[in-house]
């Protein structure tokens, strides 16, 4: 097929916000320019779906490869598409029109400029997911920084300017080690396309270092313990569709990155430094699940209990097995849309009370019932319950570890009981309890647009936890081959002495 | 005659130069037609470079002129960077009431300093022209002379200056004493051996180069030049004598004391990690944008030194490739800069921009662009002015110098992000004026698509730029 399928998921969402930009600006105008932007990202997702429908599930190689001559002699712009990846595209444009339903009730000011920055963002993410050469890969992993930026900084909280900043640097510095990494690559093998290092393969020697380098960036980004501080404070300063994105895709690329590069580039370095990412992980698992444990404000909870859920992702990547990184894969789309539901949960209580602390609400369910039903729905996602899509993203990341090593996942098992006991706990607090406070009582319930953008995600949640299987068939093949061409079995079975 | 040909360009300038002259002195109240006619024979500058052949030999008078693609292609960047300069500062010069006759003449004065500087192959010829090009700028720095900031800028300029020339006579002579001669290509074959007076001699010359861009420890001059000049002459300075001297940073390390790569380097790279620290740190507490933008040039001074440091010829493409995307940035800069004036006033406080996204949205979304490019942000043409650098200098195995850099970066993404937030998270002020002539216009508009669209075809500029042949 020669028609540019990738090229144009990642360029529509351009042409969209272009199209925006023109568009002379008039408050009459600003729903027109909204619909512009949600037709953009619908017609984006239904490519996308189409995409996933023609992929061919059964085949180990990239699909869609476009190849064009770029930086010449240097770097390639090259796209293409694996079981893995396609997920995540998939997640990217089903969370994006989501977010654009939402805008209405949160963003007041200046909303062609927000729409414009989420149509950019939502090409810097496509990009991402689907770029296989590490430059180009770098390019839109960096550029997303600037909407996101601009989206904490102009629609955000009270302390929006140092959240935006915080975010920025952290991320930027992160990501300073892995352009070196990057450009090394390049002069230690000549290339930078994934591809072809798939099959070159990089020399041992080099590989602890540039695997440091690229775990800087992505340790930053996913976040791991301990830099994660920033994750915090971006959360909860920004606007609800700023960190619906946030959580569920932007953190993604860190965990896709471990995957596509840490992983498949550094097999050797990725199993020299398993002690080290399963001790962040625990630490994140059962830190941070204390953290959210103690958090007045809704958002921080949800923002910690999203640094436990990604430590389950990374312990499930350097399982190295089969269902680990299955499972990691499986928590990060579970996680993309139970998260993604949770701050749209947050954002709609605190379009209506103007707070975000816990104790000012209770008692809930009186009167907003609608409300209870879908936030227990995404109450029970989060902590796992069988049934819902974060139960098999969990279930599989723990039968990887026991499979390596029990004390781990016993340890992080614990995490499922905290995970448990946060969730559960912040939802008796918001739901029930007593109604004390006049101005809840005054709250009505969801309004038309909340409804659709929440049951969209509620189905996803349900249907991939009772029938996993077309999520699970999507990426078996790209991880059975990942394993195999890295020979991570034997590796595996060497360090065991086996 | 031969030689008259190939040289026309620098002909036709001189003669334009006194031509304006005369005229300007018999005709009445002409400042604004000789500066008109400034551009216009800018722009005929540059046809008959584009027009020379370049086939023919290129070594002329006695071989003290060097008439190579490398020459050329910095002439053509230089005048280009000349006329966007006059297009973009017509409207300045007039309301801050420096408009006379000899601001253009000045400039053209400058301008073919500092082609003789790109041509030289001796280091007399060398030597003139960076007098002809200095001192038009002494006077040109202090041309609001009723400005006191203005005055002492021009004089700090002076007389830091002329030490800093002083040093560079010192080292060319003992240079000219190590070696029996002044062309470049002579002292390359007469210095085999290193003794100390010749590492002393170049020494002394990379002080005074040094100097002339500013890089640190040599820079003191450069913050208050850059604040108390006219902001006309501010975006001059920041320009075009970086041009020049990258150009002769380029003949003298890579032509005569190429053989001594070991004496130069360490000193290189000391300049550049000095110059990419420093700038990006002191920046930090700046209020004012020409001063603030003055360190942000001296740390872009400092990543085109590294690339030079290489010692290699990619390294060498790579700091000409960063020195043009750096014009660009630094002229869609200034050119926002231009806008910014509300009653015939001029604005330059960081503060001055607060809340400017509101009432300007396009002005802050060049700036936006502008500042994230200057930050070397991808996918903007900054990042990839960054890339080739740090591509060159790891290849060499200088994983410091590209570490050091890189964090650098980070640091300097500080204070452009203060402005980007002052711009678009604070408060709005009062409206600037939107009336501006076409030619700031024009060259706002082409030097932000120019960033703005550099990702699409990055191999570009690489392609012409490595048709440069260096040795």
């Amino acid at each position: 097929m020669n028609f540019p399928i990738l090229s144009s998921l990642i360029l529509l969402p351009t042409i969209g916000a272009l199209f925006i930009f023109f568009v002379r600006s008039s408050n009459s105008q600003y729903q027109s320019s909204k619909y512009v932007a949600l037709f953009i990202t619908s017609a984006n997702f239904f490519l996308s779906l189409y995409l996933w429908i023609v992929f061919d599930k059964s085949i180990v190689d990239f699909q869609f490869v476009e190849e064009r001559e770029w930086i010449s002699g240097f770097v390639n712009y090259k796209v293409g598409v694996d079981g893995i990846s396609i997920l995540f595209i998939l997640l990217t444009t089903f969370i994006t029109p989501i977010c654009v339903i939402t805008v209405n009730a949160t963003i007041k000011n200046r909303l062609k400029d927000f729409l414009i920055a989420i149509l950019i963002l939502e090409t810097f993410m496509i990009g991402v997911f689907c770029s296989l050469d590490l430059v180009v890969f770098y390019l839109f992993f960096e550029a997303g920084l600037i909407p996101m930026f601009l989206i904490i900084g102009i629609w955000g909280g009270e302390r929006r300017v140092y959240s935006a900043f915080k975010f920025f640097l952290y991320t930027l510095l992160g990501s300073v080690l892995m352009l070196v990494a990057i450009i090394s690559i390049y002069w230690i093998t000549g290339t930078t396309d994934v591809i072809k290092l798939y099959e070159l393969g990089i020399d041992a020697k080099y590989q602890n270092l540039l695997w440091l380098a690229f775990f800087s960036s992505f340790a930053v980004k996913t976040p791991m313990w301990p830099v994660h501080t920033w994750l915090p404070d971006a959360h909860v300063e920004a606007p609800t569709a700023g960190s619906v994105l946030l959580a569920a895709i932007l953190l993604k690329m860190a965990g896709y990155g471990f995957i596509r590069f840490s992983l498949g580039l550094f097999p050797d370095a990725s199993l020299y430094f398993v002690p080290l990412v399963y001790t962040l992980s625990l630490i994140a698992i059962i830190y941070t699940s204390l953290v959210a444990l103690m958090q007045e404000d809704m958002k921080k909870l949800i923002a910690y209990s999203s640094v436990a859920h990604m430590g389950f992702v990374t312990l499930g990547i350097f399982t190295m097995t089969q269902q680990g990184i299955e499972g990691s894969i499986f928590q990060m789309i579970s996680h993309g849309l139970v998260s993604a539901a949770l701050f749209l949960c947050v954002g709609v209580v605190y379009d209506r009370l103007h707070t975000r602390l816990i104790n000012r609400y209770g008692g809930l369910v009186s009167i907003m019932p609608k409300y209870a039903i879908v936030f227990m729905v995404f109450t029970l996602g989060a902590l796992g319950l069988p049934g819902t899509s974060g139960f098999i993203g969990e279930f599989l990341v723990l039968m990887g570890a026991f499979k390596k090593n029990i004390l781990v996942a016993t340890i992080a098992s614990l995490g499922v009981i905290l995970g448990a006991a946060y969730m559960l706990w912040l939802y008796k607090r918001i739901i029930f309890g007593k109604l004390i406070n006049e101005d809840v009582k005054k709250m009505v319930d969801l309004k038309r647009f909340e409804i659709v953008a929440l049951w969209l995600l509620v189905l996803p949640i349900i249907f991939f936890g009772f029938y996993p299987e077309p999520l699970i068939n999507s990426i078996e093949v790209s991880v059975a081959n990942m394993i195999d061409m890295n020979d991570l079995d034997k590796i595996n079975k060497l360090a065991l002495g086996e | 005659m031969e030689n008259l040909q190939l040289i026309i360009p620098e002909l036709f300038i001189s003669i334009m130069i006194m031509f304006l002259l005369i005229f300007g002195v018999f005709k009445k109240n002409s400042s604004q037609l000789v500066y008109n006619l400034t551009t216009v024979s800018l722009v005929a500058a540059l046809a008959l470079i584009i027009n020379l052949d370049t086939q023919i030999q290129s070594l002329l008078f006695n071989n003290s002129y060097n008439i190579d693609s490398l020459a050329r292609f910095m002439k053509i960047l230089l005048i280009l960077s000349g006329i966007f300069v006059m297009l973009s500062s017509s409207k300045y010069i007039l309301i801050s009431k420096i408009s006379k006759i000899e601001y253009p003449i000045l400039i053209l004065c400058s301008i073919l300093g500092m082609m003789v500087m790109i041509s030289s192959n001796d280091l007399i010829v060398f030597y003139m022209g960076l007098e002809l090009q200095s001192l038009a700028l002494y006077v040109l720095a202090s041309f609001n002379r009723d400005n006191l900031l203005s005055t002492e800028s021009g004089l700090k300029y002076f007389v830091l200056s002329a030490l800093s020339s002083g040093l560079l006579l010192y080292g060319c002579s003992l240079i000219y004493g190590f070696s029996e001669t002044t062309n470049f290509n002579q002292i390359m074959v007469n210095t085999k051996e290193i003794e100390y007076g010749l590492t002393f001699g170049i020494v002394f010359i990379l002080v005074g180069l040094a100097f002339k861009i500013s890089a640190v420890p040599f820079h003191m001059w450069a913050p208050d030049v850059y604040q108390g000049s006219p902001t006309s002459v501010t975006v001059f300075f920041a320009l075009l004598p970086k041009i020049a001297a990258l150009t002769v940073f380029i003949r003298f390390l890579y032509i005569p004391f190429y053989e001594l790569g070991d004496q130069w380097q360490m000193i290189i790279i000391f300049l550049s990690i000095a110059s990419m620290v420093f700038g990006a740190v002191a920046a930090i507490g700046q209020k004012n944008l020409k001063r603030l933008i003055a360190y942000s040039s001296i740390s872009h001074m400092g990543y085109a030194l590294a690339g030079l440091s290489t010692g290699t010829t990619q390294g060498v493409q790579s700091s000409i490739t960063y020195i043009t995307i750096y014009l660009v940035m630094n002229l869609a800069f200034f050119s926002c800069l231009f806008m910014l004036k509300r009653n015939d006033e001029y604005y330059e406080n960081i503060d001055d921009l607060s809340g400017l996204s509101k009432n300007h949205p396009l002005l802050s979304l060049s700036l936006l662009v502008v500042l994230f490019s200057l930050a070397g942000i991808p996918p903007l043409a900054g990042f990839f002015a960054k890339f080739y650098i740090f591509v060159a200098v790891i290849n060499e195995k200088m994983y410091f110098l590209a570490i050091v850099g890189l964090l650098a970066t980070v640091i300097a993404a500080f204070y452009y992000l203060r402005i980007i937030k002052i711009i678009y998270f604070d408060p709005e002020k009062e409206k600037f004026e939107t009336k501006h002539n076409l030619g700031l216009k024009f060259t706002l508009v082409a030097s932000t698509f120019f960033i703005l669209a550099y990702f699409i075809y990055p191999s570009g500029i690489v392609d012409i730029i490595s048709q440069i042949n260096i040795n």
